[in-house]
């Protein structure tokens, strides 16, 4: 593609829409060559780690889901990994598959919402879903009905799932009944066909054709998709041990967002959908695999407007097996378990591959069992450097376009990583002496 | 005419707009029943000019104060959504420290010089509020109701009675009868909730706010003989409701 070589073009798109907090597009173009091109994060900061400081070891957890209504249960899941780490528990199989099954839950709640609700709006050339009502009233219908399945089973499990209330360190407050698994059983299994037409109708949709290698980081384990466990890979083939995470991340303060940035490798690196199916694709069940095929997605995707088609495909892995895991418990039964923990003072990091990439918790505990350092770094926050590199190799390949089809694109680009703009303002760097 | 609505958002979480996206089965009779103009997190803009606000999230900078102002000068009912808005929730934790200290624990000295931060406040703390929806998140079945109040030219029913009431009605046993160690905020926390948290084997944790008539002494006096100590007690009651009106009451 050929850019024109004189042109003026200024973009600000203020507080973008269909994304979830609050951030600004800015793009300068100055006789045909790019000046800025920055997502700028105008969250306001609400200072997590001051607020943990001083608070009990179990509080954290309720304290750390309010970082993000979206990925709640991922906030207060990575919040029970680091304090289990720092406390030394080793929670039970049972505790383990459940918190599966509920992850499940949650990333399909929010990968649908996201692709159902903030994304195809812009493939259907609509400003909303709800403009989609009278148009496409079956989709609408088919999204809302997948998303309540999703929103219900998160409940069944933890209460709530914004904010959930029975998670706790080394195990559940409350369990689900057998009638309970059982009734939302045959939902999951009618919710195959509803996906299966979802799958047709993003078949009909135009992805933009825009290629840009990158590093991808996700958690990865042996013999299974990870989603709570595991250690951090990059498609540069670099591993570590979660508690190593900070060799990842290297953070730093950049003056267009509140948010800080993140770099490894390369000058960015991207979390997220795509980064799991490219470091993970093994281990997708063969339902998300031939779906996958069908959607054109491939392992080493460098795609970024493809994470859109990565989360259908993580859709379809985490239903098939909430399916299995349901039968298990229904066959095994789910038991009341001791809960109990030896408080001592420690120190430990978590992490967990929450619907927008992989997130980190790590804290700091007294001998009283009172929180003396807190950090967290969110996915979105570590996406914004990729976001920022994308950003300037897409604006000069589509410079002969007109400047509300370059904005368009920007936007779909910038939601199609799905950013939660909230989350990633509010666990920035930490003052860690080690 | 159908009343135009704004659903508008400062420092939180978002949950609270997302509780009324979760509502898949009411959404759609919703959205039909009124003409819903701004809700940012879910659609384009389609106008500026509505009857209703319903506004989420706590003011932490200087620069929301205007906006709030404007939201306030053109809506006729503003209603506060949420922990955030009502009482300044968790967002409030943070004004033990002075701004300085909490800049400097975030983003250290690199970052300490762009932003703008403020003491947490709740929405009412800057302009009138008309109604409030409480908890952290909203209670889906609440929002429901107030919209229908609303439409009906009724005033919306908000309970002034202690979640103890609701957690009674559902046959929990009390939290202190329990053989686990959890302490409950319920007796001066306001009902609303089905007693959703003791329900899941958790414990009430203070998001709704304290009723109009509670009793902090009895409760301290309680939760200090249940294991910890009064300073513990006393913190307990902050976590949402540093921010709140009554907070002095509970340090006295």
């Amino acid at each position: 593609m050929t850019a024109q070589t004189d042109r003026n073009l200024n973009i600000t798109v203020h507080h973008m829409t269909r994304v979830e907090g609050h951030g600004n597009i800015v793009v300068d173009v100055k006789n045909g060559t790019l000046d800025r091109a920055e997502l700028e994060i105008v969250e306001s900061p609400r200072f997590f780690e001051a607020m943990l400081k001083g608070r009990k070891w179990h509080e954290a957890p309720y304290i750390t889901a309010r970082i993000c209504g979206i990925c709640a249960v991922g906030h207060a899941q990575a919040s029970i990994n680091a304090l289990e780490d720092a406390l030394g528990v080793t929670p039970s199989e049972q505790t383990l598959k459940l918190r599966r099954l509920l992850f499940n839950a949650e990333t399909m709640q929010s990968h649908w919402l996201h692709v159902f609700f903030l994304a195809v709006p812009d493939f259907l050339g609509a400003g909303s879903a709800i403009e989609l009502v009278d148009d496409k009233p079956e989709a609408v219908k088919m999204a809302l009905r997948l998303k309540k399945l999703a929103n219900d089973l998160a409940d069944m499990i933890c209460g709530r799932k914004v904010h959930p209330i029975s998670m706790k360190v080394n195990g559940f407050s409350s369990l689900p009944s057998p009638e309970e698994l059982a009734a939302i059983r045959p939902r999951l299994e009618d919710a195959r066909s509803d996906l299966r037409a979802a799958v047709d109708l993003l078949k009909t949709v135009n992805i933009p054709d825009f290629e840009r290698e990158t590093e991808y980081v996700a958690l990865s384990l042996d013999d299974e998709y990870a989603w709570i466990s595991g250690d951090i890979h990059t498609t540069d083939g670099f591993s570590y041990d979660v508690s190593d995470y900070r060799k990842v991340t290297n953070e730093k303060a950049v003056p267009h967002s509140t948010a800080k940035h993140t770099s490894h490798n390369r000058e960015s690196y991207m979390v997220g959908a795509l980064a799991r199916v490219n470091n993970n694709y093994e281990h997708l069940r063969p339902e998300a695999k031939a779906v996958a095929e069908e959607l054109g997605l491939e392992k080493g995707c460098t795609n970024p407007f493809m994470n859109n088609i990565a989360q259908i495909v993580e859709s379809v892995h985490c239903l098939e097996d909430s399916i299995e895991l349901i039968d298990e418990f229904l066959t095994e039964g789910l038991n009341k378990e001791d809960r109990s923990v030896e408080v001592s003072a420690g120190r430990g990091a978590g992490a967990a591959e929450v619907p927008r990439g992989i997130l980190f918790h790590e804290y700091a505990i007294d001998d009283d069992g009172y929180i003396t350092e807190a950090n967290c770094i969110i996915p979105t926050g570590q996406n914004l450097a990729n976001i920022d590199q994308d950003m300037k190799a897409l604006v000069p390949a589509v410079l002969d376009k007109s400047k509300d089809e370059i904005t368009l694109m920007l936007e779909m680009l910038v939601r199609a990583y799905d950013p939660c703009i909230s989350c990633s303002t509010h666990f920035l760097d930490v003052s860690f002496k080690e | 005419m159908k009343p135009r609505v704004g659903i508008f958002s400062f420092s939180s979480c978002e949950g609270c707009q997302l509780q009324i996206l979760n509502m898949e089965n009411e959404l759609l009779d919703i959205v039909g029943a009124i003409d819903l103009v701004t809700f940012r997190e879910a659609m384009d803009p389609v106008a500026r000019d509505y009857d209703v606000a319903f506004v989420e999230g706590s003011i932490t900078r200087e620069s929301e104060i205007p906006m709030l102002e404007e939201i306030r000068r053109k809506a006729d009912v503003l209603v506060a959504l949420g922990a955030c808005a009502t009482i300044g929730g968790v967002n409030a934790m943070k004004n033990k420290f002075s701004p300085e200290e909490n800049l400097q624990e975030v983003y250290g000295d690199a970052g300490s010089e762009y932003y703008d931060t403020i003491p947490t406040r709740g929405i009412d703390e800057v302009v009138d509020v008309d109604y409030y929806i409480h908890g952290c998140p909203i209670d889906r079945t609440d929002f429901a109701q107030t919209v229908t109040s609303l439409l009906l030219g009724k005033r919306p029913y908000t309970p002034n009675f202690p979640v103890c009431v609701e957690c009674r009605l559902k046959e929990n046993v009390c939290v202190y009868d329990r053989d686990d160690d959890e302490i409950c905020l319920g007796p001066v926390i306001r009902a609303g909730c089905s007693a959703v948290c003791p329900s899941f084997g958790s414990a009430c944790i203070g998001c709704r706010g304290y009723v109009d008539q509670a009793n902090f002494d009895s409760l301290i006096k309680v939760m200090v003989e249940h294991g910890i100590d009064e300073e513990e007690a006393k913190k307990k009651l902050r976590m949402f409701n540093t921010g709140n009106a009554k907070a002095q009451e509970v340090e006295a």
